[in-house]
């Protein structure tokens, strides 16, 4: 607050306050003060009467915020504003220093090269334990295997709602969708499993329809396919029946159900694997064997 | 000594302050060091508060987290749920979404802790970023300073992997999702996708051991990185001193300002109070993360609407807006998500590790630099710096496309392609804007004969020295 012109490099000095001045500026730091010390008597109330989320949060908040204010006031009224002036020195050494410094390390260079052998011997011996090092990593989990690839879905496994209930087929209502698991699977997250029974089935469809004549009549209006998106894995939860169309959250990837869950929108490059399945005598959908694909997103060797 | 001289007791030794100062100075010697660090000079500028609140930030993220670890389970069991939430009584969850829920409801002062923290998260962050847009635009980052500049960015990249990494622990859907979409984008890795993602997550989706792993780099491994590059940060500027604004007094070859003792130390110190006041009230008042409503982790079931925190939503963005594209080829592939996610990760860290370098190299500029450049005076460089940052922008916007739609009655499809055309088109027309109006600012003042535009300096080695330089200058 000084208009004190010209270089002042010792900023000891407070800034000459008027009376008046000093008066608020006292008065504002104490009322800033007091507010602190309220907020933390009463922050100790809410925390021994029990606790209370907002109160808490208020209450920190003027301890905090009074200490805070308090300062910042104080030094705005009672402490020197400068300008304080600092000269910056060179940041490289001088070339002295860096010559003494030179001549020690090559004391000690001079010293290593002596011994060329132990020194090439030390460098391999460190490679070597880095290297060694490397190998408890591999503990951090198994090797990627099949596990990567299939699911528990087998020929004969049923499939099961949330609590391990085997399905029947006609639990699964027209324009309707239920998520399967395999049996005693339920925990696996590579092998959630949409069945769905369009609203219009395949045989209207024209072209589409020759291509399920390999499925039994009584299921082939019902389908079963990966819930997992192709594209990062979340599940595709939202079925848009009147178009027949899966949508995945995440991403807004978008699957016609009706055309083998290709993908018609987003992000997603390929169809959801679909899931071959016959219905047993007493009704219940059963798999013919594990996915057509591996389920969810692509990863390197997907099609090996 | 000077602060202790004005204290009314004059006889120094009975000072409690004086007789430790002493105590400790006959055994490290250090009045000299202590001296000059009290004497020490900031320049004042608003700007300058910005990597402060990053700081200060950080502090508040350090003292509530502590205290979310002594309630924090982070483990896998699965447990059944008996606390005192009623709509999630005899639920199956695992233990660390249960003590999530505890830390919630029957923890005192554990809901406001955690939101707290939760919040600072979000303004560190925040501050870090603006507080980079500040360096870039005022070409702080230029000799003698690359290599704080490089330190920034690597807080910056550690600071989003842990606050993803926090947000994962609790187990709850929306986090569960996240981690999700991160393994899946490990996967995505040519070759050794299937390795990153089996090591990290100790097997496949979910793994055993992911919310362990990721608690012990939450709490101890990226904090105690961030801790030692704060530090290494904090010391670069106190041993290259404060770039300042020219013009008045200040030249490159002083800084002037406030010293530490008392003035900058106070309103410091106030600055942190009140950056945790401002977040305490915040914890209290506005709600955030609600992980009760989103209910524990199911492999099987996913929200409509699952965003991100913000500094993770460029990369959401990202891959939202990126087209059905991948490589396939010998039956190996590289599927789409890596494009958006691990390269652009990748792309945009190096691109802003290698500026200080590529800007010196394009200008021929390697001299020292201790003032700061105004934004107009470097058109092309805030040219650039806005172009890049309307594309991060897009990209995070992008990442509410359905949101945008559901709210505004559009379709998904209609939005997802304006974003696409926007990522294309928003960088160059924003960074013409930018060059235009920095050119206009400057011919103005040329107009009105105001300032004179500091001209370019020539690109010199050093600054100039009475020792001479043996060193070969480039081509001036």
């Amino acid at each position: 607050m000084t208009t004190t012109e010209g270089r002042r490099d010792e900023a000891g000095d407070a800034p000459e306050v008027r009376p008046e001045q000093a008066r608020q500026g006292e008065r504002l730091t104490a009322v800033a003060f007091a507010v602190s010390i309220l907020g933390a008597v009463g922050l100790a109330v809410v925390f021994s009467t029990g606790g209370q989320p907002q109160l808490e949060g208020i209450l920190l908040a003027l301890a905090l915020g009074g200490l805070g204010v308090g300062l910042v006031v104080w030094a705005r009224y009672f402490m020197p504003h400068g300008p304080a002036i600092e000269e910056r020195k060179p940041l490289e050494s001088s070339e002295e220093d860096i010559a003494a410094f030179t001549t020690q390390f090559e004391q000690g260079e001079h010293v290593l090269a002596r011994r060329g052998l132990l020194v090439k011997m030390a460098g391999a011996a460190v490679a070597a334990l880095a290297a060694a090092l490397v190998f408890p990593i591999r503990s951090l989990g198994p090797r990627p295997g099949r596990g990567f690839k299939g699911t528990p879905f087998r020929a004969g496994v049923r499939l099961v709602d949330e609590a391990n209930r085997p399905i029947r087929a006609d639990e699964v209502a027209v324009d309707g969708l239920l998520t399967a698991f395999p049996e005693d699977h339920t925990d696996a997250a590579d092998a959630p499993t949409l069945l769905i029974r369009p609203g219009r089935s395949r045989s209207d469809d024209g072209a589409a329809g020759a291509e399920t004549s390999d499925r039994t009549s009584e299921a082939a209006e019902l389908l079963a396919y990966s819930k997992l998106c192709t594209h990062l894995g979340c599940p595709v939860g939202l079925y848009q029946a009147p178009e027949h169309l899966l949508l995945c959250p995440c991403h807004q990837s978008t699957f016609d159900v009706l055309d083998d869950a290709r993908p018609v929108f987003g992000p997603a490059t390929r169809a959801l694997p679909s899931l071959p399945i016959r219905i047993d005598d007493e009704g219940f959908v059963v798999a013919t064997g594990d996915f057509e694909a591996p389920t969810g997103p692509g990863f390197w060797d997907r099609g090996r | 000594m000077a602060p202790l001289r004005r204290r009314r007791h004059s006889k120094p030794d009975r000072l409690v302050t004086r007789r430790t100062a002493r105590w400790l100075d006959s055994r490290l010697g250090a009045a000299k060091f202590a001296r000059s660090a009290l004497g020490k000079v900031f320049p004042d500028h608003w700007s300058f508060l910005i990597g402060e609140l990053a700081l200060y930030s950080f502090v508040v993220l350090l003292a509530t987290g502590v205290y979310l670890t002594f309630f924090f389970s982070p483990s896998q069991e699965e447990v059944i749920y008996t606390g005192s939430y009623e709509p999630l009584q005899g639920v199956e969850m695992t233990e660390a979404y249960r003590s999530a829920l505890d830390l919630s409801f029957d923890v005192r002062a554990g809901l406001v802790m955690r939101q707290i923290h939760h919040w600072a998260a979000l303004l560190f962050l925040a501050a870090i970023v603006v507080h980079l847009m500040r360096v870039f635009f005022t070409g702080a980052f230029r000799r003698p300073r690359e290599l704080n500049w490089m330190i920034g960015v690597t807080l910056l990249i550690l600071g989003i992997f842990n606050g993803f990494a926090g947000y994962s622990l609790l187990d709850d859907q929306l986090s569960g999702t996240g981690l999700r979409i991160a393994y899946s984008i490990a996967l995505s890795i040519p070759v050794a996708g299937t390795w990153v993602a089996s090591l990290l997550f100790g097997g496949e989706f979910p793994g055993p051991d992911i919310i362990s792993r990721l608690y012990v780099i939450h709490i101890l491994l990226a904090p105690a990185a961030i801790i030692a590059l704060l530090g290494a940060h904090l010391g670069l500027v106190v041993r290259q001193k404060h770039t300042q604004f020219g013009g008045g007094e200040r030249r490159e070859d002083n800084v002037v300002g406030e010293r530490v003792w008392p003035s900058f130390a106070f309103k410091s110190i106030g600055l942190m109070l009140i950056t945790a006041a401002v977040l305490s009230a915040m914890g209290g008042l506005a709600q955030i993360n609600p992980v009760w409503l989103y209910g524990p982790f199911d492999p099987a079931e996913v929200s409509a609407a699952s965003q991100p925190d913000w500094y993770m939503g460029w990369l959401d963005g990202a891959l939202r807006v990126w087209p059905a594209w991948e490589i396939r080829a010998f039956g190996f592939e590289v599927p789409a998500p890596f494009f958006p996610a691990v390269l652009l990760a990748g792309l945009t860290f190096a691109a802003l590790f290698a500026w200080p370098f590529l800007e010196a190299r394009r200008t021929g500029d390697r001299a020292e630099h201790h003032l700061l450049d105004r934004p107009r005076d470097r058109p092309v460089r805030t040219a650039l710096g806005v172009a890049t940052l309307a594309f991060y922008t897009v990209l995070t916007l992008s990442a509410s496309t359905d949101v945008t739609a559901t709210t505004f009655g559009l379709s998904v499809n209609a939005v997802l392609w304006a974003f696409r055309i926007l990522c294309l088109v928003a960088p160059p027309v924003a960074g013409w804007i930018a060059y235009r109006l920095c050119r206009d600012l400057v011919d103005r003042e040329v107009a009105r004969g105001e300032t004179v535009p500091k001209p370019v300096p020539p690109p010199r080695r050093t600054r100039d020295r009475p020792r001479p330089d043996p060193r070969p200058t480039p081509a001036d």
